[in-house]
């Protein structure tokens, strides 16, 4: 399979490369060094490789890295791009949604999609679009109780 | 400095939030080859040719490995922690549907994926057996001879044992229990049954190794550095400071990755072909490495006239699979327990750990207990209402309490197992009028406890190192794959050396380095290698004083380290080394009773109560309510303790729930998450946590572990819920609505149909 080139914006900054056509979202990050979003189940499932294209969140595990030509991907990696956590991100801290972190970056990009569309959420909408995102450890009551937290510090 | 007891979030937060936390799947060496497994489709067969002519001919591959090709390289090539009795790659014979046969090199991982699936194996099929009760007549054979590894004194005996698929049994005899049985008033007797289930951590088992001159090095994303060290030195007959293995957080273990997993084939290969190798599973291939044993348990009890166990006796079979890994364990450490938490005079036990042809089972939160507390918390909320007693009365009435003997004979001692069982009642409000529902809905309350012993004998060694500054290093091979062990472990050192927690250096696991541990399981580490680092802390502090002495300063007085070490050096260098290790007395059950005063360093206490609600038209069931209590002793760290706690708690609730993995013809029909499913976000019901007040007298600051705890009570609390709304009694995992609807149907004389 031949190498296609591909230009797109990456956490900001104009990138090209070559890619297969057979590589997803997720071994094109790799290749930037960006590990932030894990491949872990495959299947779109588990959320650990949510990753935004155009603003969109997506499964990086499913998502074909040819596709993003000419799109504007962000990844979590950017979100301290200035130096200070997101909102985000320290609900995240503060709260304790975490354990081992695996999927934590998942749900962190998650949470941006939805305080975007839904900036005071209530436990159902943190429900319905976190159906997506699965911890092993289980810290869910931590994560809507850090969602809350970070729509509060943004209002 | 108050550093125990601080709800500090855990040191490496800001990693993990951004995404930059380091786990091995980040990890790539210079020169590195992926490694692609080849797996068996038979469940049990004798291996007569492996073509792998089309898969080494593909563009792009490097080498395709087989067993016999790494038997070359390691004449024994059979590892594991109980039993050296897995081979690195299939020899022989096959044993289960996904065990490893062969494996494809290439640099680009793709081309190793899609060689694997041009090699072909042909098989003489041998009859297999799936059923641990089944397993125990020796008609199907999966292993020709047991081959116990000598590192545990109490597997001796077993050495060369033929005909047999059991790989370890284990018996306690206390008392006289026919005799009891004979005199009650009355004996009951039940049957309950677990399934075969998976830890499934979202980062699924990955790792990599490295050779170089005369050493090897491996990453890996394991719960047990050390021991990996000295098993993959013992393959190669090298000695141990010729391995080294490194490990970064791990997202997720629960079990999965204790001992050798990958470690062995990556180590294997890369020596094969003298470079980097690394292999990452998917998760389909995790139900394919290690589960969660299915058991059976026949439990047995006599009961006086006033409600009080007389006798009680246990026969328990555990689903090994095909490779011993940590189950024979298992079933000796959690087997003593089986009789409950309850002070009973007569008991006798008998535990199995069986080889039968499915994926191996090892150790999975909780090392065997929760499947006991499923069965005898089930099994005592029967005879309660089977006598017309309040299941809690009848509890309280039988309780074992601090300073009387367990069944093994080791005397109860800093277990708040009454304190667990008050909370739980307290909170779920057990004596007020309750709702019972009305029509097709109804509602139930149970409750459940139990408790279990901790690993012994075992050893665990701590570095404390001050550097000039005063700035402090700590060496550990704990490995911290989310529980905070690295957080509660700095606090430890800030309280002894008065500095903050955040401040301390907290080294990644890396056995050139850190010193020995025997693994991060069974909730051992902050106890064990938290008086380690208790002690090693106490050690550099008694060290910088001396030091103090040395440089002339005047005793009594309280210099910073900095101004020490500038006195007595001339100029900011030197160090203080602080070193302890901490090994638990212990005295090894006698191998005919099973019985031993000193079988434990602790004991871990947990519970649930549950409020569900019944449909019972369709067998759903919701619960609306969880309350999780259990015994840490004084925590280090109250709020990551309590997510703990939480976190065991909802994990019991997938496999008391819908976790189980779907066998036919030995071939696993739900290896995914689409299939197979665990606990998301929407199933979380309304959850209270709640660590009773309690103190470890022997433990670092009062503390013990906790990991596992919150998953004691789950299942059998909500089974026991169940019961008490629809008078159905479910005495198998998972609980699913087909079950419950089952059970109801057949309760009402309309049985369903068999599927």
């Amino acid at each position: 399979m031949s190498a296609r080139t591909i230009n797109f914006t990456l956490n900001g900054q104009a990138v090209t490369t070559a890619i297969e056509p057979h590589h997803n979202l997720v071994e094109l990050l790799q290749r930037f060094d960006l590990f932030g979003a894990r491949e872990s189940c495959g299947q779109g499932l588990c959320g650990c490789c949510t990753v935004l294209v155009d603003d969109k969140a997506v499964s990086g595990c499913l998502y074909f890295a040819l596709w993003v030509d000419g799109k504007i991907v962000t990844t979590v990696e950017h979100l301290d791009a200035g130096g200070a956590l997101s909102n985000v991100q320290q609900a995240f801290i503060a709260a304790g949604a975490f354990q081992c972190g695996f999927c934590t970056p998942g749900f962190v990009m998650m949470a941006h999609q939805l305080l975007k569309q839904h900036p005071d959420p209530s436990d159902d909408d943190i429900r319905h679009y976190f159906s997506g995102n699965l911890c092993r450890c289980a810290a869910y009551p931590e994560i809507i109780e850090a969602v809350k937290l970070a729509a509060k510090a943004a209002m | 400095m108050n550093q125990v007891g601080r709800n500090i979030p855990r040191l490496e937060v800001r990693a993990k939030v951004t995404g930059r936390a380091d786990y091995t799947h980040n990890l790539r060496v210079p020169g590195m080859l992926y490694g692609k497994v080849f797996r068996s489709t038979v469940p049990h067969g004798r291996i007569r040719s492996i073509d792998t002519q089309a898969a080494r001919e593909l563009p792009g591959v490097h080498r395709v490995v087989t067993g016999e090709d790494i038997r070359k390289l390691i004449p024994e090539p059979y590892y594991g922690p109980a039993f050296h009795d897995q081979p690195i790659l299939a020899l022989d014979k096959v044993r289960y549907v996904g065990e490893p046969v062969a494996a494809v090199l290439a640099s680009d991982p793709h081309v190793a994926d899609q060689a694997v699936q041009l090699i072909a194996a042909e098989y003489d099929e041998l009859p297999a057996v799936y059923d641990e009760v089944a397993a125990m007549q020796p008609d199907t054979l999966v292993h020709d001879v047991l081959r116990p590894a000598g590192t545990f004194a109490d597997l001796k005996h077993l050495q060369g044992r033929k005909g047999t698929n059991v790989a370890l049994d284990y018996h306690l005899r206390r008392g006289d229990v026919d005799k009891a049985f004979a005199s009650a008033a009355r004996v009951i007797e039940h049957t309950f049954k677990t399934q075969q289930c998976l830890h499934l951590p979202l980062e699924p088992h990955v790792a990599i190794a490295e050779p170089g001159d005369d050493r090897l090095t491996i990453y890996t994303s394991n719960q047990t550095p050390s021991f990996v060290r000295i098993e993959i030195a013992r393959l190669f007959g090298w000695p141990e400071n010729r391995v080294r293995v490194k490990i970064p957080y791990l997202g997720g273990g629960f079990g999965s990755k204790v001992y050798v997993k990958l470690e062995a084939l990556v180590a294997a290969l890369s020596m094969l072909v003298r470079r980097p190798v690394k292999i990452a599973l998917t998760m389909e291939e995790q139900f394919y490495m290690i589960t969660k044993h299915p058991t059976t348990f026949r439990i047995k009890s006599g009961v006086d006239k006033e409600g009080r166990v007389t006798a009680r006796s246990c026969e328990v079979y555990w689903n090994g699979g095909a490779y011993a890994d940590i189950g024979p364990r298992v079933t000796q450490k959690s087997g003593f327990t089986a009789a409950g938490p309850y002070d009973i005079e007569n008991v006798s036990i008998d535990s199995y750990a069986l080889y039968t042809n499915r994926t191996p089972a090892g150790a999975l939160r909780g090392f065997g207990v929760p499947q006991l507390v499923w069965a005898y918390e089930s099994h005592t909320d029967l005879i309660a209402r089977e006598l017309g007693i309040d299941p809690v009365e009848f509890r309280r009435k039988n309780l074992l309490r601090n300073g009387r003997p367990q069944a093994s004979g080791t005397v109860l001692q800093d277990a708040a197992i009454a304190e667990v069982l008050d909370v739980l009642v307290g909170r779920i409000g057990w004596s007020a009028p309750f709702d019972r529902g009305v029509g097709t809905m109804r509602r139930g309350r149970g409750i459940a406890i139990g408790f279990k012993a901790s690993i012994s004998p075992t050893t665990s060694v701590a570095i404390v190192n001050v550097s000039a500054d005063g700035s402090i290093y700590l060496y550990k091979s704990t490995v911290d794959m989310g529980q905070g062990s690295d957080t509660a472990f700095a606090q430890i050192v800030g309280e002894v050396l008065d500095v903050k927690a955040e401040d301390v250096r907290v080294v990644a696991p890396d056995t050139d380095v850190t010193p020995y541990d025997m693994g991060t399981l069974g909730s051992r580490s902050l106890f064990h290698m938290g008086t380690a680092i208790r002690l090693a802390a106490e050690d550099a502090r008694a060290k910088l004083r001396a030091l103090a002495t040395e440089a002339g300063l005047p005793e009594g007085t309280n210099y910073p380290p900095a101004e020490i070490f500038k006195k007595r050096y001339g100029m900011q260098a030197g160090n203080i080394i602080g070193t302890a290790s901490y090994v638990p007395s212990y005295k090894s059950p006698d191998l005919q009773t099973g019985l031993s005063d000193n079988v434990t360093p602790f004991w871990m206490v947990g519970g649930a109560a549950a409020e569900v609600e019944v449909d019972t038209e369709t067998g759903h069931v919701r619960v609306l309510r969880l309350i999780n209590a259990a015994d840490c002793g004084k925590p280090i760290n109250p709020g990551v303790a309590r997510t703990q706690l939480s976190g065991a708690a909802v994990m019991q609730l997938g496999f008391t729930m819908s976790e189980a993995m779907q066998l036919d013809g030995g071939q696993v029909t739900n290896a995914s998450l689409a299939d197979y499913k665990i606990p998301g976000i929407g199933d979380i019901p309304p959850m209270e946590n709640e660590l009773v007040a309690a103190e470890q007298h022997s433990g670092p600051f009062g503390a013990k572990g906790l990991g596992e705890s919150g998953t004691f009570g789950v299942s059998p609390a909500i089974a026991n819920a169940i019961h008490d709304a629809i008078g159905v009694r479910i005495v198998e995992l998972p609980i699913t609505a087909e079950a419950v609807l089952r059970a109801l149907r057949a309760k009402d004389g309309r049985p369903l149909d068999d599927e």
